[in-house]
């Protein structure tokens, strides 16, 4: 395959951020604007056609003769060579995950560079100050999203994985004058710097038991249709089965030592993936633009560490402990992150909850996800989903982003009742809350179906847990809608105008994600994206998914969605008492699922009280007075002792005779009794 | 003598000082400032070039340029000269720190005193780095401490006269424990009988300093060189030496000066005494890896910025040390790459601090804010500074600090699989955990100075960087971004100095 | 009775005792300017004795003692002078009270 599309796709947007980062300022907002949708109109329709070539061309480097899709290595550059084996390369992957990242990330990106040169000014049409810095900083984060998806060896990743992180922490710092978003921005990127120390752990850990960091090394030999790819280095791919299956390999308390750096790793996942402990930086991350919200908090980077688990599971398969964990840890931050969406007043923060939510699902689905169970259904529906929700929730924040434009705040309180004056954003709106909902025909549906049918596959236990989730998440979603769109009728402040939906260039995005939104349940992901390349499906047509249906499983998770949105639907339609009778019956709950179980208060005592106040302030003053104060003290003494024998050096001659005639004939004495 | 290209890495500075002499204003002196800098910097791309050329032959001497001249016959001391590829990274850094500060000083009050110290300094530090001869390295050592005393106490600013004899005081009690284990490798550099010899690569083809001595004088070389590399507790002239230094000062102190202690280590406590070093390693290993920590957590309170970033000093040149301990080659790579970067960084962080004080007349972030409304151009490269410091890919500090990961685990987990303990493990864990410290104080910095509203509205009226100022910043942000993107380069230049030589007295 | 060293020996340490004695004890730097003058020429006679007894062929113990006065007598000049400046400055010649360039 010709090098040239690869290479492109990854320097369009490196060369918009350092052009537009270093002469932005010159040029007028619009054409900087201009010239960055462009440059990222540019790479979207080369990474489609990069992932049609993967996918539909048939070629034999992508597709074996059983059908089987293989990674292919466009190119693998040495960047940095720590030892014979260990080398850092630059290179791009091809395999079915990328080809699909790809296209969500060029997608979402796309559609967020259109939709950012309407927000991204007042009512007035003035743009917004340090528009160009944004579109650069959007380049900067498209690249180094498009390179972590292609990365073809785990310190690559490593490296975009930072490179996300920063651009993360400039977009969200990107109204820099203001305290909070200062922040959002550094919490956001220490938390996730903080979970990024146990992936370097880890990816330590496992290279140096492995000798590689290549992906295909990696994972090819567990997965056997992959191991036919003539790049993989078939020598260190057995020495890593070997490994693996090695029992006796070192432990360290009770767990094996790769069992270790797999979790570690996937603590990596958690910080950007947000995964409870480490969720607490997204909620506040929505201090940034809606645009960007919509591009890094909800469709792609937050999205990375379930990728990074995709991208590992054959290893992951091999330790199942290490799969366990993420279960219980996905499982657990699915419910969390969905009780409290059901109590925020922030539009974009139920977003940001129900985005953690999701991706909890996502990890889930990865982790019940066993070869026996139709072929690891449970991976594929990751992967889905991860697709999917991509879209349906980048709608939502589209639509958030257009509802605080035409409103100027987040707070739903200042809204209801917008259905007759924004009547597109309300359709899409409407689109994306079916989606989330899983309503059947929309993407969200299928998705989260094959999600919960793994869940059964797997155990009982983790089903019910997912389908109740399942139910919250329509519930939650419909509150919302219902408190933004209905409730009661809108009243438009004194000297405002009525709001209204706004410019083409944010509603064409709109409007494009919302019919995605309805049509993407119906791509046959199982024969595009599964855990070995092997299709699930003998033949394809329009209605392969909807066939391939569990109705089991799919029409109970239907039942739970309607009734939720039924419910949703008595409380919020129309105002009335039932949601403060609701909370004052259980008071307790309520005030704990709105402080987010006060994680926030926990984490302020810990990096404030703990690690300021008992670390570093006693370490300082240590280092002042203690070993400061030692070496003062030498200089004092010395100061101190010649003050004190100073006045034998008093000037007069006479007491030198003195003390020269008494040294002399002590001497002159010692002498003669030693002589004798 | 004159035949020998690296002789002229002290003779170009000398000839600096002599045409400072005959420089009556301004304009002279910075002429000869750049026009020197301007010609050490090519010497250094030259003598890069010619390197990499002869190793490219195959060539895998120890050192190549090498030189020696009788300089006092009796005690056999020479001038010899000889450069491997941690030299060269040296050299090279060196003089782009002194290019970028000659721009950094360009309006300092009496130019003439200063600049002659300031070359002074560097004559010492180039002749520190190209020499192979013990005697003569100290010598060039004790030349670069000296004039640190007269531009910190003349040319400083706050407790100048405190910190100036502090930090002299303290890097000459280093010098006083290095001197005693100099003359004791001296007296035992030979095998019995042979000829005594102060020439660094005699002593190791010999390798006859006995086990005993070793342990001895390998704790007084690398306690010596360790003071100058700001290891804990040897570490409070920084702080305070580095606050109350001019900008140039402080640029090249950071960024230069403080290599000659983690460079000193490697070339002396080590390569000469490669047992004791495997004996005692762990001592030093717990000292530096206590600075690495240390130093960080300590930057997280501090409220002067060039106490943060002496600090972080501390926390970076411990890596430095800590990762020369763990006798490897990966980590060692990772250590030579991390004074480059280190030295870059801290010098551009120095450079953007004395800027921002010029104007601000005030070091206190918690009396600044909003500067990013203000000087845009200095609050960005500050950004960069901070990125790099943190360790951002394409930067410098990444590939550096991961070199060193890389190769410290590779130490820890040999020796914990070997049954000989987990302290290199353990330490290298702690170690990876001031990525994260490096994030909390970087990023509270940017956030409070940076960032914001406007504290001061007296500094609203600040203007932004002048064109020298710009220069002086590009220069060293660009050198900073060249290592990120290119390390391989780095690498490789640093990986041609471990010879089948070194290996062999390293035994690794 | 012969004459030995001895004879001129023990004038000359009590002569030089003397001088340490002055020297110590005297306060006007005149007196002490005397006393030293005490133990050279003890010390002179010193030499003359040894060399005479010890050594009679030899002159070098001579020529020492005539170069010894020679310099005692530019140097009683030198002190003298200094001794009669420090009088002009402080209007005193006495060692106690002039410290003001200690330390």
């Amino acid at each position: 395959m010709d090098v040239t599309i690869p290479i492109l796709i990854l320097a369009i947007p490196l060369f918009m951020f350092v052009f537009l980062g270093l002469t932005g300022m010159k040029m007028s907002h619009k054409v900087a604007g201009i010239l960055g949708t462009c440059g990222m109109g540019t790479v979207l329709v080369l990474a489609y056609y990069t992932a049609f070539q993967y996918f539909f061309s048939g070629a034999d480097i992508f597709i074996n003769g059983a059908g089987e899709r293989l990674q292919y290595l466009v190119f693998d550059q040495t960047w940095l060579q720590f030892t014979e084996n260990l080398v850092i390369k630059l290179g791009f992957l091809l395999d079915p995950i990328s080809a699909m990242m790809l296209v969500v990330i060029t997608t979402i990106s796309f559609m967020v560079h259109l939709y950012s040169m309407g927000y991204m000014r007042d009512h007035h049409g003035v743009y917004e100050h340090g528009f160009q810095r944004f579109y650069a900083f959007l380049s900067l984060f498209s690249f180094s999203m498009l390179g972590l998806v292609v990365a073809p060896n785990i310190f690559q990743m490593y490296i975009f994985w930072e490179l996300v992180g920063a651009s993360s922490y400039l977009l969200i710092g990107f109204y820099y004058t203001k305290p909070s978003a200062v922040s959002a921005s550094k919490k956001a990127f220490i938390v996730t710097r903080f979970a990024d120390l146990g992936f370097l752990i880890g990816i330590l850990t496992l290279s140096w038991y492995t000798g590689t960091f290549n992906f295909t090394e990696l994972t090819s030999i567990p997965v056997e249709g992959m191991a036919g790819v003539s790049q993989v280095n078939i020598g260190t791919a057995e020495y890593v089965r070997g490994i693996f299956a090695n029992s006796a390999a070192p432990t360290f308390m009770g767990a094996s030592v790769l069992t270790w750096a797999l979790v570690l790793i996937f603590m990596g996942g958690m910080g950007k993936s947000a995964m409870m402990p480490l969720h607490i930086w997204l909620p506040d991350a929505m201090e940034g633009p809606t645009p960007v919200s919509a591009l890094i908090h909800a469709a792609t980077m937050v999205v990375a560490g379930v990728y990074l688990v995709a991208r590992l599971f054959p290893l992951y398969l091999m330790e199942e402990a290490a799969l366990d964990i993420i279960v219980v840890v996905g499982a657990v931050t699915a419910l969390y992150a969905a009780m409290v969406a059901c109590t925020q007043l922030d539009i974009k923060r139920v977003l940001a909850f129900s985005t953690i939510s999701q991706i909890a699902f996502m990890m889930v689905s990865l982790g019940v996800a066993r070869p026996e169970f139709h072929h690891g259904l449970g991976y594929m529906a990751s992967m889905f989903h991860l697709f999917t929700h991509a879209m349906f929730k980048a709608l939502l924040f589209l639509c958030a982003g257009a509802l605080i434009h035409a409103i100027g705040s987040n707070n739903y309180t200042e809204m209801h009742g917008l259905r007759k004056h924004m009547p597109i954003t309300h359709v899409a709106f409407l689109i994306g809350c079916l989606a989330i909902a899983g309503i059947i025909p929309f993407a969200g549906f299928f998705s989260k179906d094959e999600i919960l049918t793994a869940c059964f596959g797997h155990s009982i236990f983790w089903y019910i847990w997912m389908s109740a989730v399942a139910g919250l998440t329509a519930f939650y979603m419909f509150r919302l809608y219902y408190l933004i769109f209905w409730w009661k009728e809108h009243k438009t402040p004194e000297g405002h105008h009525a709001p209204h939906d706004q410019p083409w260039t944010m509603t064409l995005p709109l409007v494009i994600l919302s019919v995605v939104s309805c049509v993407a349940g119906f791509v046959p992901f199982g024969n595009l994206v599964t855990w070995n390349g092997h299709p699930m499906f003998e033949s394809v047509d329009f209605f392969t998914n909807l066939k391939a249906l569990d109705w089991s499983v799919a029409s109970i998770s239907l039942l739970v969605a309607l009734a939720a949105i039924g419910l949703a639907t008595v409380m919020y339609r129309k105002e009335n008492a039932l949601p403060s009778k609701m909370r004052n019956a259980l008071p307790a709950l309520w005030t704990w699922c709105f402080h987010r179980f006060y994680f926030d208060e926990l984490y302020m005592f810990i990096t404030h009280r703990i690690i300021f106040g008992c670390i570093s302030r006693p370490l300082a003053w240590f280092d002042r007075h203690v070993i400061d104060g030692t070496m003062d003290a030498f200089a004092t003494i010395t100061n101190k002792a010649s003050e004190v024998i100073k006045p034998l050096q008093s000037g007069q001659i006479q007491m030198y005779v003195w003390y020269y005639l008494v040294g002399a004939l002590l001497l002159g004495g010692i002498t003669a009794l030693c002589v004798i | 003598m004159f035949s020998n290209i690296l002789i002229y890495f002290v003779v170009v500075p000398v000839i600096m000082l002599a045409g400072l002499g005959f420089c009556r204003n301004i304009k002279q002196i910075r002429a000869v400032a750049v026009t020197g800098s301007v010609a050490l910097l090519g010497l250094s791309a030259y003598v890069l070039a010619e390197y990499l050329a002869i190793r490219a032959t195959g060539n895998t001497e120890p050192m190549l340029f090498t030189g020696s001249w009788s300089w006092f016959e009796p005690l056999h001391i020479n001038l010899a000269v000889g450069v491997d590829g941690i030299s060269i990274a040296m050299l090279i850094l060196s003089s782009i720190i002194v290019f970028a500060g000659s721009f950094a000083s360009w309006t300092i009050q009496q130019p003439k005193e200063f600049f002659l110290w300031l070359i002074l300094l560097s004559t010492g530090v180039f002749g520190f780095f190209i020499s192979v001869d013990l005697f003569t390295m100290f010598m060039f050592y004790e030349v670069a401490l000296i004039p640190m005393y007269l531009l910190i106490g003349v040319w400083g600013s706050g407790r100048k006269n405190y910190s100036a004899m502090k930090l002299t005081l303290m890097l000459m009690g280093g010098s006083a424990f290095l001197m005693l284990g100099l003359i004791g490798i001296y007296y035992h550099s030979a095998p019995e009988g042979g000829q005594l010899t102060w020439n660094i690569l005699e002593i190791a083809k010999y390798d006859a300093i006995p086990h005993g001595w070793q342990q001895f004088l390998f704790p007084m070389t690398f306690v010596g060189f360790g003071v100058l590399g700001a290891m804990f507790p040897f570490h409070t002239w920084s702080p305070d030496g580095h606050a109350s230094a001019p900008t140039a000062v402080s640029m090249l102190h950071a960024g230069v000066l403080m290599k000659l202690g983690g460079y000193g280590c490697f070339r002396v406590a080590i390569y000469l005494m490669p047992y004791a070093a495997k004996e005692l390693s762990f001592i030093f290993l717990i000292l530096t890896g206590i600075s690495v920590v240390y130093g960080a957590f300590c930057a997280c309170v501090k409220t002067d910025l060039k106490y943060i970033n002496a600090y972080s000093s501390v926390s970076h040149c411990g890596l430095v040390l800590f990762a020369i301990l763990m006798l490897n080659s990966t980590a060692m790579t990772g250590a030579i790459m991390q004074m480059l970067s280190h030295g870059l960084m801290t010098a551009l962080f120095f450079a953007l601090i004395g800027m921002i004080y010029g104007r601000t007349h005030t070091r206190d972030i918690t009396q600044m804010g909003g500067m990013m409304q203000i000087m845009p151009y200095l609050s960005v490269c500050y950004v960069i500074a901070g990125m790099a410091s943190l360790g951002l890919p394409g930067l410098s500090g990444f590939v550096a600090e991961m070199t060193i990961f890389v190769g410290s685990f590779k130490a820890g987990m040999a020796e914990y699989l070997a049954g000989a303990g987990s302290l290199k493990l353990v330490f290298t864990i702690i170690a990876c955990c001031s990525i994260v410290i490096t994030a909390v104080y970087i990023l509270r910095v940017v956030g409070k100075l940076l960032f914001g509203p406007v504290y001061d509205d007296h500094h609203r009226t600040l203007t932004d960087a002048t064109w020298w100022e710009r220069f002086s910043t590009v220069t060293l942000i660009l050198c900073v971004a060249a290592i990120g993107c290119f390390p391989n380069f780095f690498n490789n230049l640093i990986n041609t100095t471990f010879t089948p030589e070194i290996f062999r007295v390293l035994g690794m | 009775m012969e004459i030995t060293a001895i004879y001129y020996l023990v004038p000359a340490l009590v002569m030089f005792c003397c001088g340490v004695y002055g020297f110590i004890t005297r306060k006007n730097m005149i007196a002490m300017l005397i006393s030293l003058e005490l133990m050279l020429n003890a010390v002179d006679i010193n030499f003359v004795v040894f060399n005479r007894y010890l050594y009679p062929e030899q002159m070098e113990g001579m020529f020492f003692t005539l170069f010894a006065i020679a310099i005692a007598a530019a140097e009683t000049a030198l002190a003298i002078a200094i001794i009669i400046n420090i009088f002009r400055a402080a209007k005193n010649i006495d060692v106690r009270s002039l410290n003001e360039m200690k330390f």
